[in-house]
């Protein structure tokens, strides 16, 4: 297959790529906007929607890629209760912007795609939950919402039907751990951003008790393509298991960063090289994070990895956000490590003591290495860390993804982490992998 | 003595409407405790009170929230604010230079103040502008694709 990412078609930027679209009401529906959502409310039914996306085989693009239209077939039927659906815009991830993108340049499509969602799930209400530093995204929301309401896009009785509909926004206050779908519902409850045991899950016991889906921006964006182009159209783009095209972030060193609007199985080389307009001075790439720190990183040999699910797994990784951190032959893997453990260190919610204390030590142990002072055990200490936090251990998934970085970190880049033991030890003859000898008691 | 409250008539008609947006009124508190810190300047005991008394909570589940969420501060800060991204995307574009070069010029240390002009400086977590590093957040806006020169005369123009 593999169309080149030149034609691929644009189901969610097309727009943005058109000189001078401003994103306002008028230039949307200018372009078939709202078309979708007139036809959900007045001529479809839930559960047809709900068929519709399972066929397309969308994935979540908040990280997990899981199956769109199946976590919407767990919602409830005539429950009787309120349903809710919270769009999950806490975009947190380092290396991750692509969201963005969206809320500031096209917020109607944020808002329609997130309304045909709601709808198939029998949701009334929606609250968007931005993360709190960003500002202007949420204005552009905001004024994107006002403007629909005053169309009568929004509101009670929609198009002559008895469907009504409600959209929100509400803000973070710069937690990354908000952006885990439970830690979401309780700060959406005004609570601290504690992650919630599973089960319950949120299609049945969810933001106050009731019955809510937790979808990314991206995610509920693609609504609209779907339903206008059918999901042969979306399956046409992609690769079987990953269906669709995919906002993929890129920064680093590369010439031009930024947010590109790719088909699923795009090469790393091909973006780095053909969509980002290469390297940046002439460098050779060393490594990439995947998708967003928690994913993990690559060493350059594996460049011909494809952005789908399937083929990052094959090589111990994942897609998550596809936020790709791309970086060149003079970085310090050790510092990257490092800084990122700040990063978890920082961001963890400390409910959980592996995770609360894992990754202060984490950070203690890398900076010790980085700054030339690593013990000679330090490496097995680390790893025997990592195997203690993660693998399921606690509430949520936070510590498993900060494992990621740390041990693709350790094990692509061993002989590094190796010369910064060997250069603080001098007297060490071996390995500093091997076991300490001890001399015997 | 009796001290002015924090949430006038005004304020308290604004979050009654922020409060029917939610099927639990104490789910305001976020956008309620973000707008108190703009216009207060931090969320002090007294604010956090005055808060919890609104919405009809303990001031220590206030206390809970507003120390567990970095935006939110208990204790006044300079004038401006400005954060400094130093998470992994600035970091491998220079932020680490962009920062050291403010700390040399205006004499001030992640998490202090300086006075001219007055602002508090902070080294930040991801602020998803990854893209376009390394950048500073001043008051809220962002100011991206940064050098040490441009961040220190971003900040000059404070002065104005």
């Amino acid at each position: 297959m593999s169309q080149s990412f030149q034609d691929s078609p644009k189901f969610l930027t097309e727009r943005l790529l058109r000189d001078g679209y401003g994103g306002t009401l008028a230039e949307y529906r200018a372009a078939g906007g709202y078309e979708q959502w007139r036809r959900a409310v007045t001529s479809l039914q839930p559960a047809e929607i709900i068929d519709l996306v399972k066929d397309s085989g969308l994935r979540g693009r908040g990280g997990a890629g899981f199956p769109t239209g199946l976590k919407w077939s767990f919602m409830p039927k005539d429950s009787g209760k309120p349903h809710y659906l919270l769009v999950n815009s806490d975009e947190s991830e380092p290396g991750t912007f692509k969201d963005r993108l969206l809320l500031e340049k096209d917020p109607h499509l944020v808002l329609e795609g997130a309304a045909i969602s709601a709808f198939a799930i029998g949701a009334r209400t929606i609250y968007i939950y931005v993360r709190g530093e960003y500002v202007y995204p949420r204005e552009c929301l905001d004024r994107a919402i006002q403007e629909a309401y005053e169309a009568g896009l929004l509101g009670q009785k929609l198009f002559g039907t008895d469907w009504s509909l409600d959209i929100y926004t509400h803000p973070g206050a710069g937690a990354y751990i908000c952006g885990e779908e439970t830690a979401l519902m309780e700060s959406l409850e005004g609570k601290r951003g504690h992650p919630r045991p599973k089960p319950p899950f949120p299609a049945g016991y969810g933001a106050w008790g009731q019955p809510t889906t937790i979808n990314n921006v991206e995610t509920v964006a693609n609504a609209r393509p779907i339903l206008e182009h059918g999901a042969g159209a979306f399956r046409s783009v992609g690769t079987k298991n990953s269906p669709g095209t995919i906002l993929v972030g890129v920064s680093g060193h590369v010439n031009r960063p930024g947010v590109y609007e790719l088909p699923m199985g795009v090469p790393v080389r091909t973006v780095v090289d053909q969509v980002c307009g290469g390297m940046r001075n002439g460098k050779a790439l060393k490594a990439f994070y995947v998708g967003g720190s928690s994913t993990g990183l690559l060493p350059a040999k594996d460049a011909d990895v494809t952005l789908d699910h399937d083929a990052v797994r094959e090589r111990g990784v994942m897609l998550g956000t596809a936020g790709l951190i791309v970086m060149d032959e003079d970085t310090s893997i050790i510092r990257a490590t490092r800084v990122l453990a700040d990063f978890y260190d920082h961001e963890t919610c400390g409910q959980c003591s592996q995770c609360r204390v894992g990754m202060e030590w984490s950070y203690q142990i890398i900076r010790r290495i980085e700054e030339g002072r690593g013990h000679p055990s330090d490496l097995k200490t680390f790893a025997d860390l990592i195997q203690n936090f993660s693998g399921g251990k606690t509430i949520c998934a936070f510590a498993d993804g900060a494992a990621m970085p740390f041990k693709t970190a350790l094990l692509h880049f061993r002989e590094e982490w190796e010369e910064a033991i060997r250069r603080a030890n001098p007297q060490m003859a071996d390995s500093p992998s091997e076991e300490p000898q001890t001399a015997g008691t | 003595m009796s001290e002015q409250t924090i949430l006038t008539a005004e304020l308290r008609q604004e979050f009654e409407s922020l409060c029917e947006r939610y099927p639990d009124r104490k789910a305001a508190l976020l956008p309620i405790l973000h707008r108190v810190q703009a216009i207060h300047g931090c969320l002090d005991r007294r604010a956090q009170q005055e808060v919890a008394d609104f919405l009809g909570t303990s001031a220590v589940e206030v206390h809970g929230v507003v120390t567990f969420y970095p935006m939110f501060r208990e204790k006044p800060i300079g004038k401006h604010l400005v954060s400094v991204c130093k998470n992994i995307s600035c970091d491998l574009m220079g932020s680490d230079n962009l920062l050291a070069a403010i700390q040399r010029k205006f004499a001030v240390q992640p998490g202090e103040t300086c006075t001219d002009p007055s602002f508090t400086l902070e080294a930040v977590q991801c602020q998803g502008a990854c893209g376009y590093g390394p950048m500073m957040v001043v008051d809220g806006h962002y100011h991206e694709n940064l050098d040490a020169a441009k961040a220190v005369q971003i900040l000059e123009d404070l002065k104005a």
